[in-house]
């Protein structure tokens, strides 16, 4: 069943140099149980997109979003703010980036899982505790009774994660937006988290956006990827597909830009030129000053997403239009 | 290959103090005995975790630290004997490009101003026409253009920033540049671009690396020996190419099977190593790798090992180093 579905969403702030468009025509869905990787690089537009389903974007500054997020059936742009409240945290969770900023230096880490818990449901203080105890214990915490009473500064890197995975989990969400998790932890521990992740969605069926921009982990983690460039959607697919024969010329470029273990000597390639910012999208398609195949025609026409063999595609190489344009 | 840079039993423990009159209660052990050279002309990649040092050597080699122990000799000088001004002259020889390239460069400063400020503190005797000469030709170097020379950091992409951070350290025609972790903070596409061009100045200047990083696979495709690190002590020096042969030393394998590989082909299950690297306050006696060991024995608790060498040029710290059937029949 299809858990979470963002079809067309288009969100844009008014500033004060004009109109500025962060994501244009996002379109994914994601099941129950299933992981969905987010990838692409700074200013892609993977965090905006997150935070537009968790409906944190700042009111201020004149946003527009078009579109349309369903989360089991119910429009998320069509709500209201207390009804958002009711969801968020609770139905949905995000988990960020960096643990530290995530926990409050001068509470204890329970009672900031417990806070979290008493927000959002009806439970006495003996319950939350116990409830909040099982969770740690269940994300491979030791001595969860003991670590309940700490603070952060006491714990590791990897222990304030999973507290903070913890206070995602512990209201028993559907879905679960993890905004790169691991960045800030060290190799070894990054696998533990990345496990742990992979076990939890599985054991309570819930749905798993992971965003992150190493490939390796999507390879890894994911059942289908959304890959990112530059506020659009430019390839979507089974992880599989994606991966074993890339379509976009950027997916491609993506793939063979990072360095894996036994590359050969002088095989790394590179993308020439820069991400371009949000103010400076360039016009047709989004890609084509960095692309080896672009043509003409790229810098006119704005690529239609169509389904090639098992994958979505944003490109105009595979249109018969393109083949005949110079 | 004759040695560039020599260490020999290099330690640097700082003190931990505790109270009202600071009285020192013990040491925090960043760099404990560690020895190596650095060939002319190799890059040289040191890789570990956080904590185990790889930054507190950096800064030791340059001499920006005092070690606790220990020497470290440069181009046959023992860089902390002699005096200030001829460490100040063979800094000339010696620099480093760090992790983040936006506070590596004053903001207030255009890109002109950082480069020509190199040439004004080591007093180069160069007319003003032959130093703009020299900028633009630095700039060209690293791919940016003249142009460049009037922007200031914030009007500068990370890339690009990066890339005015590596003309500074070249302005001086250095011998060994040390690059601590010069990509962590840029995007893959762009990190990929900075890695192609450091190759390409080594190969241009014959330059010595030594390269910091917590990403092996990018260590093992820049560099051709490899140390790597734990708590402050080397557990392992070994030529690159590490997919070509099988790991020695138990972390050294945890370390390449922690890299996950984008080919979902390749889909194994990663074998867990339990717990995390201990703080430096209290490093297990012996091996200090001994508690997150799958091997490990009693002489593991007890004694720490001795990095030996195994194998012409190559290096380990371990009782136990793993062995592989196809060996035993060879």
């Amino acid at each position: 069943m299809t858990l979470l579905k963002v079809e067309n969403l288009n969100v844009s702030f008014r500033t004060r140099d004009g109109v500025v468009e962060p994501l244009s025509n996002i379109s994914f869905d994601i099941d129950a149980g299933e992981i969905l990787g987010l990838v692409g690089e700074t200013g892609s537009g993977k965090s905006v997109t997150a935070q537009a389903i968790m409906g944190l974007l700042p009111f201020l500054d004149g946003r527009i979003s078009t579109g349309r997020i369903l989360f089991n059936d119910q429009d998320l742009l069509a709500i209201s703010e207390k009804e958002y409240q009711q969801l968020r945290g609770n139905q949905i969770s995000l988990i960020s980036q960096n643990p530290m900023t995530s926990l409050d230096p001068v509470y204890k880490v329970g009672d900031q899982i417990v806070e979290g818990l008493k927000l959002h449901m009806t439970i006495t203080k003996e319950n939350a505790r116990k409830r909040a105890v099982d969770v740690m214990t269940s994300l491979g915490i030791p001595n969860a009774d003991k670590v309940f009473n700490q603070y952060p500064h006491q714990l590791s890197g990897g222990l304030k994660q999973r507290i903070v995975i913890a206070m995602g989990l512990c209201s028993d969400p559907r879905l679960l937006i993890a905004d790169e998790p691991t960045t800030a932890l060290d190799v070894t521990v990054q696998a533990q988290i990345i496990e742990l992740f992979k076990r939890t969605t599985q054991e309570r069926n819930i749905g798993l956006i992971m965003i992150t921009h190493d490939l390796g982990i999507i390879s890894h983690l994911c059942d289908k990827v959304v890959v990112m460039y530059a506020g659009n959607v430019v390839e979507t697919g089974r992880v599989e597909s994606v991966f074993t024969e890339p379509k976009h010329p950027y997916t491609k470029a993506l793939l063979k830009c990072i360095p894996k273990l036994g590359m050969a000597d002088r095989s790394l390639h590179a993308i020439p030129g820069n991400v371009p910012s949000v103010r400076t999208y360039p016009d047709g398609c989004r890609y084509h000053p960095r692309c080896p195949d672009a043509k003409a025609y790229c810098m006119e026409n704005i690529p239609e997403i169509i389904p090639v063999k098992k994958t979505l595609v944003k490109c105009h190489q595979f249109t018969p239009q393109w083949r005949t344009a110079s | 290959m004759t040695s560039l840079v020599e260490i020999r039993q290099l330690s640097k423990f700082f003190p931990v103090t505790s109270g009202l009159m600071h009285r020192k209660t013990g040491d925090v052990k960043a760099v404990n005995e560690v020895s190596f050279e650095i060939f002319r002309g190799e890059s040289l990649g040191v890789v570990g975790e956080s904590g185990c040092g790889k930054s507190t050597l950096a800064r030791l080699i340059l001499s920006l630290i005092p070690p606790t122990s220990g020497t470290i000799t440069f181009d046959g000088q023992d860089i902390n004997r002699i005096g200030k001004n001829q460490l100040r002259h063979l800094r000339r020889k010696m620099q480093m490009v760090f992790q983040d390239p936006h506070s590596s460069l004053d903001p207030r400063n255009s890109i002109y101003r950082s480069l020509e400020e190199v040439f004004k503190i080591q007093k180069v005797p160069l007319s003003q026409e032959k130093i703009n000469a020299r900028i633009v030709e630095l700039l060209d170097m690293v791919g940016l253009k003249p142009e460049h020379c009037r922007s200031y950091p914030h009007q500068l992409s990370g890339g690009q920033k990066q890339r005015a951070v590596i003309a500074r350290a070249l302005a001086l025609t250095p011998e060994f540049i040390i690059l601590d972790e010069p990509t962590a903070a840029l995007d893959v596409s762009v990190q990929a671009q900075i890695i192609l061009l450091l190759q390409q100045l080594g190969d241009q200047f014959n330059m010595t690396y030594l390269f910091i990083s917590h990403d092996l696979a990018l260590v093992d495709y820049f560099c051709q020996r490899i140390i790597v690190m734990y708590l402050g002590k080397i557990v392992e020096i070994t030529p690159a190419n590490l997919s070509q042969k099988q790991p020695r030393h138990p972390y050294t394998k945890v370390l390449m099977e922690s890299v996950y590989v984008a080919d979902p082909l390749k889909k194994t299950q990663t074998p867990i190593i339990k717990g995390e690297v201990p703080s430096l306050f209290n490093i297990p006696e012996g091996c200090s790798f001994e508690n997150r060991c799958s091997f490990a024995k009693d002489i593991c608790r007890k004694k720490s090992p001795e990095l030996m060498e195994i194998v012409p040029g190559e290096f380990m710290a371990c009782h136990f180093p793993l062995t592989y059937p196809e060996e035993d029949d060879a």
